[in-house]
Parts: C-alpha cells; sequence; structure tokens
C-alpha cells in the first residue's frame, strides 16, 4: 500500500518537476555550448557538439562584459536595503505581537495591505519624485525605494513570528529585574533568529527580483542591478550573446533556490498569516 | 537621582508609549512611500502632466475616459484579464495534484521539491529571458523538440506529428484549434499574437505553480489526523472524499492562494516587458505595459497614471476579500 502510494506520487511529481526544472536545465545546457555548436541548425540541441562543453560563455560574462558589476550592485542594495528593513520591521512587528492591544491587530493589518499595492502603480509617480531628488542614475534611489515592499511583508511575517514566542519568557525576565530592553536583548532575541534570517532572505530575494524601478529609475549600464541589466545590456539590437546570458539568468537562480528552500515554511507561514503551519 | 531615572523608565516602559514609538517608524517609512505615491499617482491621473513636470492642469477624468477610447487600451486591459484567469485556473489544478503527491514522505522528496521550486525562487526577469531563448526564432527548442525524431533508432516518431493530429482539425473550436505544424516553417512563439498569449499564460503558470503548490501543502498538512480517519469510518474515499471532506476544509487556503496569484499576475509587468514588449503589433498589450509605454515611452505622465489605476478597484476587492477570509479563519 505504502509503495503503491509512493509509486503514484513519482508519477505526478516527476513530470512536473521535468517541465517546471526545464528551463534551468535549458540555461546550463546552453551556457555550456560553443557559439560554433549554438547557432548551427544541424547540431542535436540536447547534446554537446563541436567545441563544447565549454566555459568561455562564463569567462566572456565576467571579462567582457559589466555583469560582475551588477552583482555587486545588487548585492549592495540588497545589504542596505535588509539593514534597513530589519531596523523598520523588527521593533513594528515586536510592538504589534506584544504591546498593542486592538488597534495593533488593525495597524498590523493595514501594513499587510500595502503589500498588496504593486509597484506598477506607483512607478510613474516615484520616477517624477525620483528625477525632482536628482536621484536618477544612482543605486541611493533603489536603496530608498525598496523598502516600501520589503518592510510591509517582514513586519507581518516578524509580527507571527514573535506571536509564537511565549511571553511568559520576557515576563520571567521583568520580574527577573531586566528592563524590557534587556528583556529583548537576552531572551527574545536568541529565539528571534530564524524569524530574522528568513527577513532577511526573503527581503534580498525582492531586491534580485525587482524589475520596473530599475528599469525606470536607471539607465546608466554601470548603475543597473542584474534583474534590469541582463534583459536591457545583453540583448542589444540583433547582437545576441545567448550562451552567456544563459549563464547570466542561471548564476542568480540556484543560490536563491535553495535559500528558498531551507527557509520555506517561514514564509508559508508569511503569507497565510500563521493560520496554517 | 536614581528614582528619576526609574521613573523615566517607567514611562518609556509603559505600553502606551512604547507601542506607538516602536511601530511609528515602519509606519512613517510606508506611508511616505507607498501611501504618499499613491495619491500622487491619483493626483497625476485627474492632471494632463508630461514627463517633464509634476504638476499640470486639472483634467478632470479626462485621461480615464481618453485610455478608454484607445483600442490599445481595451485591448490590454482584456488580456490582463484573460492571463490572469487562465493562467490561475491552470495553477490551481497542477498545483491540486502536486500538493496531494507533495503531502507524502517518499524518497528524494528533497530534490523534487527544490526542482518545483525552482520557478518561483529565480528572479522574473531573468527567467523570462530564458523562455525568450526556448521560444526563439531560429533555435527554439521546443520546436526542434516537436519536429525532429525523438525516439532515435525506432520507427520514426515526430511530436507534431501527434499534435497535428490532434489538435489541427476543423471540429475544434477556434480557441484550441491550431494551424498544421510544418517542420520547413515551424510555430514563431513569440511573432505570431496567438502563439505569444499562449507562451506569456504558461510563463506566468509556470511561475505561480510552486508558490501555490507549498501553500496547499501547508493546508493539507494541517489537517488533523482524525478527520482521515473519521472519513475513512464513514467510508469516504478517493473522489468522494477529495470533494466532501479535503475540498471544504481546504478552501480558505486555497483561497489565499490564488488572491496572491491573482494580484502576483495582473499586477505583473516583467514577464510581457521582457518577453514581447507588447508586441508583435500590440497584440499582448496588458495594463501595466501600456502604462509603462504610455508614461514613459510616450512621457504622458497623466494618462499613464491613469490607465495603471484602472488596477485599483480590482485590487481593494482581492485585499477585502482577503481581510474576510482572515476574520473567518481566525474565527474557527
Amino acid at each position: 500500500m505504502a509503495r503503491r502510494e509512493s509509486l503514484l506520487s513519482y508519477l505526478i511529481v516527476g513530470p512536473f518537476a521535468i517541465v517546471l526544472a526545464f528551463p534551468f536545465y535549458w540555461m546550463l545546457m546552453t551556457s555550456l555550448r560553443s557559439d560554433n555548436d549554438l547557432y548551427n541548425i544541424e547540431n542535436v540541441p540536447y547534446k554537446f557538439n563541436a567545441d563544447s562543453p565549454t566555459l568561455a560563455n562564463y569567462r566572456f560574462l565576467f571579462e567582457e562584459t559589466d555583469y560582475r558589476q551588477w552583482l555587486e550592485n545588487t548585492v549592495i542594495v540588497g545589504v542596505v536595503v535588509v539593514g534597513i528593513t530589519l531596523v523598520l520591521a523588527l521593533p513594528a512587528g515586536y510592538a504589534l505581537a506584544r504591546l498593542s492591544g486592538r488597534w495593533g491587530q488593525s495597524v498590523g493589518v493595514g501594513i499587510f495591505l500595502t503589500y498588496l499595492v504593486p509597484p506598477t502603480l506607483l512607478f510613474l509617480p516615484l520616477s517624477r519624485v525620483i528625477a525632482d531628488l536628482d536621484l536618477n542614475d544612482r543605486l541611493l534611489s533603489l536603496i530608498l525605494v525598496y523598502p516600501s515592499f520589503t518592510v510591509p511583508f517582514s513586519t507581518w511575517l516578524l509580527m507571527g513570528f514573535f506571536k509564537t514566542i511565549p511571553p511568559e519568557l520576557e515576563d520571567a525576565a521583568l520580574v527577573d529585574g531586566a528592563s524590557r530592553l534587556g528583556a529583548l536583548g537576552r531572551v527574545v532575541f536568541p529565539l528571534s533568529v530564524p524569524g530574522i534570517l528568513t527577513v532577511v532572505i526573503f527581503s534580498f530575494s525582492l531586491v534580485f527580483n525587482e524589475f520596473i524601478y530599475a528599469l525606470t529609475f536607471i539607465s546608466d549600464s554601470e548603475t543597473r542591478t542584474v534583474s534590469s541589466a541582463v534583459p536591457t545590456e545583453l540583448i542589444r539590437g540583433d547582437v545576441f550573446y545567448w550562451g552567456a546570458l544563459m549563464a547570466a539568468t542561471l548564476i542568480p537562480a540556484i543560490p536563491l533556490a535553495l535559500l528558498y528552500n531551507a527557509f520555506l515554511n517561514r514564509f508559508i507561514a508569511g503569507f497565510t498569516g500563521g493560520a496554517f503551519r | 537621582m536614581a528614582a528619576r531615572g526609574r521613573r523615566w523608565q517607567d514611562t518609556f516602559e509603559e505600553r502606551r508609549f512604547l507601542a506607538p514609538l516602536l511601530i511609528a517608524p515602519a509606519v512613517v517609512f510606508i506611508v511616505l512611500l507607498v501611501g504618499l505615491p499613491l495619491a500622487l499617482a491619483i493626483y497625476l491621473s485627474l492632471t494632463d502632466a508630461t514627463a517633464g513636470s509634476l504638476s499640470g492642469e486639472f483634467v478632470g477624468l479626462r485621461n480615464y475616459l481618453d485610455a478608454w477610447d484607445d483600442e490599445n487600451f481595451r485591448r490590454a486591459l482584456r488580456n490582463t484579464i484573460i492571463f490572469t484567469i487562465v493562467s490561475q485556473a491552470i495553477v490551481l489544478v497542477c498545483a491540486g495534484f502536486l500538493a496531494h503527491a507533495l503531502v507524502r514522505n517518499f524518497r528524494g522528496k528533497w530534490f523534487l521539491r527544490f526542482l518545483i521550486l525552482l520557478p518561483w525562487a529565480a528572479p522574473v526577469a531573468l527567467s523570462t529571458v530564458g523562455f525568450l531563448w526556448i521560444f526563439h526564432s531560429l533555435y527554439s527548442v521546443v520546436n526542434w523538440t516537436l519536429t525532429h525524431d525523438i525516439v532515435p533508432g525506432s520507427p520514426a516518431f515526430y511530436p507534431y506529428r501527434a499534435l497535428n493530429w490532434a489538435f489541427a482539425r476543423d471540429f475544434w473550436p477556434s480557441a484550441i484549434q491550431i494551424t498544421p505544424i510544418e517542420p520547413i516553417d515551424p510555430p514563431q512563439w513569440l511573432g505570431e499574437p496567438n502563439l505569444a498569449i499562449a507562451a506569456i499564460i504558461l510563463i506566468h503558470a509556470w511561475r505561480i505553480i510552486p508558490f501555490a503548490t507549498v501553500i496547499f501543502i501547508a493546508g493539507l498538512a494541517s489537517m488533523p489526523p482524525e478527520i482521515d480517519d473519521a472519513a475513512r469510518v464513514d467510508g469516504a474515499t478517493g473522489l468522494k472524499k477529495f470533494w466532501y471532506v479535503t475540498f471544504p476544509l481546504q478552501l480558505p487556503i486555497a483561497l489565499v492562494a490564488l488572491l496572491f496569484g491573482i494580484v502576483f499576475t495582473a499586477t505583473d509587468i516583467t514577464v510581457v516587458q521582457v518577453l514581447t514588449q507588447g508586441g508583435p503589433f500590440n497584440s499582448t498589450q496588458i495594463l501595466t505595459t501600456w502604462a509603462y509605454a504610455t508614461g514613459i515611452n510616450g512621457a504622458a505622465l497623466g494618462e499613464g497614471a491613469a490607465i495603471s489605476l484602472y488596477l485599483l478597484p480590482p485590487l481593494a476587492f482581492v485585499a477585502i476579500l482577503m481581510l474576510w477570509f482572515a476574520r473567518k479563519v481566525e474565527v474557527t
């Protein structure tokens, strides 16, 4: 019985896994093939042919394009945005979970709802504001705007997380004479490391994902982030570097997917309001 | 001295003061960067502002009416609705099957789950570039696979023949009927309106399926095992159990996944902007890309804002639905 059931699982999950992961397999295959191999219509694309496999595309990507710069830009923006997000969302999430009554619940829901206001509604007015502040073509514009979508979700996620830490632990520390901040630092903080890590990873991956703000605010090749640079700078007119392009798309995807997998259950708790765990 | 310090600290630690103090920075930031731009978008949509300035003459609802009068806008609106509904229908069915299979334990589950999650974790703009290559006009792997013998050495089997046999027939309604595929003239996925629409819907479904699946799994895993036993005692198995037990219990969480999926698809600009930029001949424009084309490329800031604001009422509706479900889940 158990065997038959797991066979059924393989039969359902297997084909889906192949279809869903195929584009990434294809990016890998393409990135390892030489131009001679790639642009010969006679070749079987599933096999390596002339001069393949080769790392030439990766070499090209890192040596002949600004790819390294784009990765660096994205990481810089990501790190700063994660910092801002934590500074704003940690206290808010804690206070909403512990210190506020009925109105706190409403504020929490209100904060979460702003996550539903998409960048596609805001990029037009913001493009004007950014231009007026003279922030065009500067990473600062992204650092300023990105927390607008990382803070709401992170606050919501942390609020749910703090609710799962028993308040008795803190009360015990308070009775023992610790101040609230002391109780926070010594009792609550060590317990909330997984929640904080989730917020870090989630915010970071949102920064890697963001496209429309980066596209409208920044038009200078060297200041772009990966998501906006690869589709615009590496695809120029009729000249396509498909091998290098596929390497460029694959490189950020794999580490992000590994991180996502590790923290999956916490993301789900965030999206479902902690009601299902 | 010490007593005064103590009193200050007491006041500071009183919930009445501490809570707003901790919440305020986040709220102020959100109001400044979401609330104000939203208000600004509404203001701009009522003026004739252009890219050069932040203000313009007040023109009432003219931008909304002008946008509506454009045939491209109406097509963009229709496309937004079609892309969202069709892709989410595909997502619900696939995620339902996947979640039921993945909630069990079996060998290699971790790896399969990793493969299934890839589309959700990868940056959308980059995976869409991957699809540009998959649907390339000359080197499309889809076309190669369709028009080549996939069982080498055996009697020739060309998948395109099977497809032609199944779908290139007059008795199908035109929506699913395909023009016969010829190896000489393979389908131009991104060059033909209908095929480009199909490609966009598939990409949206592809990237949302993992998200819906993991949420469904969480819902299934939260079902108490007693319910399983009770259903078995009452003789409910298979489809019957799904319809009378699993489905009603999973409805709230499935709706959460669906509502998120709708928001993610309807408000997305990345897939269409990278894949087709609304082409060929504006046949795949959606509200967001049309707003970009009007407001940024066309420099008509006011009208662009008006176009994107057509998304606001449905979004508000979805938000209300979500709140309603959240309350319902909390009560039970």
